[in-house]
């Protein structure tokens, strides 16, 4: 690889981070797999049709460093960093006003607390930090690690990912039991890099519901997020997992985030897009067996000068899946957004019921938001649709509410709040919806 | 901004350009509270693009003329401003605002008007004192209590949309109310219906400008003056007889007594259609 000034970026280190983590052979040769892909992989540019209207140039390995385990000393590892307010810990913006069965929270990646997984653990669910959990319920996770959702191979990020790995939260239900409601915080500090990887598995008949929200670090200090989600949903069960991506502004944000969903089990999947200065997110629902169901809803909002990508993938692999997925953003600024979704039949998956929409609301006219959706579609007997708006906010609305009385900044702030409620509507967590609706309305400015 | 309650709206030789082209050529008004004064004119003389520029409509330029609320030039005010200051139009299209539920908009709309000095962000209503005005004005008006969970004008009928402008005047209670052709669309039963109610909203209180081609909606609310447009300007002005005249009538009779009006309004009329109004 031609970039090797950095720590945690060359081969060196990476040896150290390998005899520091005194993991069992087959994760070390995963690990090393992985490792010599990610040397081989050339950094991602536009000519490549994912990345083709994500800027990347800007990125920059060794502007990180310290990466805990990498030979740097250890005061300098995230768990002796001078660490943030524990109320800026603890349930954020989506755990209030919920009863949580578990929660976790990790800064760069190292987990500083971990609350709940003793009780869990006497209703036979797991609930931690995946690296030790791993270790010792080996038989639960690691046969569901790396599956085939996850592809180290989709670019550089991705292997970088499944190479150098460790923290990130998580979750197995057995099957038949609800684990109720997990929140997990991860937070990045000025500099600091997040390999976390979360595996949440759940049996045949299990219930959870999964809250993550990343944050910091505050003033557009840079920070990288590498990770990767795989969610694991048993026949019959039935998760729902919302994730608010509220990264600072300095944020690079590379993440596959995957779910498989079995026989009759369903999930939905609640995305909330909100920081980042760039982001590039590949996700993906398969519907490996049939009755499946995958319920989608994208809530993203940009400003400054952030660009966020979304890949979307409904992959129908067997008969009678249903799934729907509804995006929809509103930009600021000279901020960009890419959605590119596809619904996928194969050839087995008749009856299918696929639907995706993506509908952006452009606040300024240095804004840009390109929505690509897509079908392929081999079964014969399916009802597949798709559809992409975008529209501005309508002078005439804006002086209707004036007549009303309403600022132009109240007015426009009315007018995006409508503009989401349709997928508000879909949301079914009161305080997932409320964290996203108070944040949108925080950051409208006055519409021009 | 305004703190004592006005008493005159007064509109002064007003002219007002839409994209460049000239269509109120020198208006001239003057209401005062508890006045009702109706405003009658064919399609096309403006009485429509008078209302939006009172309410400072971003496409209707005033190019001279001033519109007085006591003695203030409401031309040098936002819309926002001119409504808190207590001026009101009930919009014969209303605009459509997705996934704005009625209440909440209404809710929004009352605390500013009520709190002109009201800031973003500050206080609004409580909401169980609003509940409970919403309910009782929204009985008097027979409009279904669903209605309110509903988002504004999405789906509504003309007549629903018009029900809907008549409650905002309701909850508002503006001092100058100017009602553009608030009767289209509505069944005869619900003309009468809402000409009662706006009797009963106006009471003594309101100065309101009318702007209707029936004479059911003036029924309960009859006018002290009747004005004509023609070609951008107010042609004549008389009493309740004179909108009775027009109503059996037509406006041949002012076509023939003003014959530079009615060179004006062809030309208009030539130029093509109105420009779309909110």
């Amino acid at each position: 690889m031609s970039v090797s000034v950095a720590d945690g970026f060359c081969a060196e280190s990476f040896e150290r981070f390998l005899l520091a983590r005194d993991e069992p052979g087959w994760q070390r040769d995963a690990r090393r797999e992985a490792w010599s892909l990610f040397e081989s992989l050339p950094m991602p540019d536009r000519s490549q049709e994912e990345w083709a209207r994500t800027e990347v140039r800007g990125f920059r390995w060794e502007q990180f460093t310290a990466l805990p385990g990498f030979g740097r000393s250890e005061n300098t590892t995230a768990a002796n960093r001078p660490q943030p307010p524990a109320d800026s810990l603890g349930r954020g913006l989506l755990g209030d006003g919920v009863e949580l069965s578990g929660r976790m929270a990790s800064l760069d990646g190292a987990t500083l607390e971990c609350v709940g997984s003793g009780a869990l653990a006497e209703r036979g669910i797991a609930f931690g930090p995946l690296d030790e959990l791993l270790n010792q319920r080996p038989g639960l996770f690691r046969p569901h690690l790396f599956g085939p959702t996850f592809d180290p191979r989709a670019d550089k990020f991705s292997a970088y990912h499944a190479a150098c790995w460790h923290g990130g939260g998580a979750l197995y239900v057995p099957p038949y039991a609800s684990a109720g409601t997990v929140h997990l915080l991860t937070r990045l500090s000025p500099g600091g890099v997040d390999l976390t990887h979360q595996l949440i598995v759940l049996g045949e008949g299990a219930e959870a519901t999964v809250l993550v929200e990343t944050a910091g670090p505050d003033d557009g200090a840079a920070a990288l997020h590498c990770g990767a989600v795989e969610m694991v949903v048993g026949r019959g069960a039935k998760l729902t997992y919302v994730n608010l991506q509220n990264w600072g502004s300095g944020v690079w944000h590379f993440a596959q985030q995957k779910a498989r969903v079995a026989r009759e089990g369903s999930i939905q999947w609640t995305v909330g897009a909100l920081g980042a200065r760039l982001a590039h997110v590949s996700q993906h629902v398969v519907l490996a067996e049939p009755d499946a169901a995958a319920q989608v809803n994208g809530v993203m909002f940009t400003e400054g000068r952030q660009q966020l990508s979304y890949l979307t993938l409904q992959h129908h692999q067997a008969p009678g899946g249903r799934s729907d997925l509804l995006y929809k953003g509103a930009l600021q600024d000279r901020s960009r957004i890419v959605w590119r979704g596809m619904i996928r039949v194969d050839l087995d998956a008749q009856k299918t019921d696929g639907y995706q929409r993506n509908d952006n609301l452009i606040l300024s006219n240095d804004a840009r938001a390109d929505s690509i959706p897509g079908l392929e579609i081999l079964a014969d007997d399916v009802k597949c649709t798709h559809g992409a708006t975008a529209g501005r906010v309508e002078d005439e609305m804006i002086f209707y509410l004036g007549t009303r009385g309403l600022t132009r900044k109240e007015a426009a702030r009315m007018v995006v709040a409508g503009f989401f409620q349709q997928v508000f509507d879909r949301i079914t967590i009161e305080s997932v919806r409320h964290a996203l609706a108070e944040a949108i309305g925080r950051r409208v400015r006055e519409y021009r | 901004m305004i703190d004592r309650t006005p008493e005159t709206l007064r509109i002064v030789n007003l002219h007002v350009s839409v994209a460049g082209k000239e269509i109120l050529r020198g208006v001239s008004l003057e209401i005062r509270r508890g006045e009702i004064h109706a405003l009658m004119g064919p399609n096309g003389s403006g009485k429509t693009t008078l209302g939006l520029a009172v309410m400072g409509h971003p496409g209707y330029e005033a190019t001279a003329g001033q519109v007085l609320l006591d003695d203030v030039n409401l031309l040098e005010l936002e819309p926002h401003e001119r409504a808190r200051a207590g001026v009101f139009m009930a919009f014969q299209r209303p605009v459509t605002i997705p996934g704005v539920k009625m209440a909440d908009f209404l809710r929004h709309a009352v605390s500013n008007v009520r709190n002109p000095n009201r800031k973003e962000g500050e206080e609004l209503l409580p909401m169980r004192e609003f509940r409970k005005e919403l309910t009782e004005q929204m009985k008097a008006l027979r409009i279904d209590a669903e209605f309110a969970r509903r988002y504004v004008n999405d789906g509504f009928s003309g007549g629903e949309m018009k029900r809907a402008e008549i409650l905002q005047l309701a909850m508002l209670r503006p001092r100058f109310a100017i009602l553009d052709e608030t009767d289209s669309g509505l069944d005869v039963d619900a003309v009468r219906l809402a000409s009662q109610s706006i009797a009963q909203i106006g009471g003594h209180e309101m100065g309101i400008l009318i702007i209707t081609h029936h004479e059911q909606l003036l029924e309960h609310n009859q006018p002290h003056f009747t004005h004509v447009m023609l070609g951008g300007r107010i042609v004549e002005t008389g009493g309740p007889e004179l909108a009775r005249e027009l109503h059996k009538r037509g406006y041949d009779r002012l076509r023939a007594d003003y014959p530079d009006a009615a060179a004006v309004e062809r030309e208009m009329m030539a130029v093509g259609p109105k420009p779309a109004v909110g």
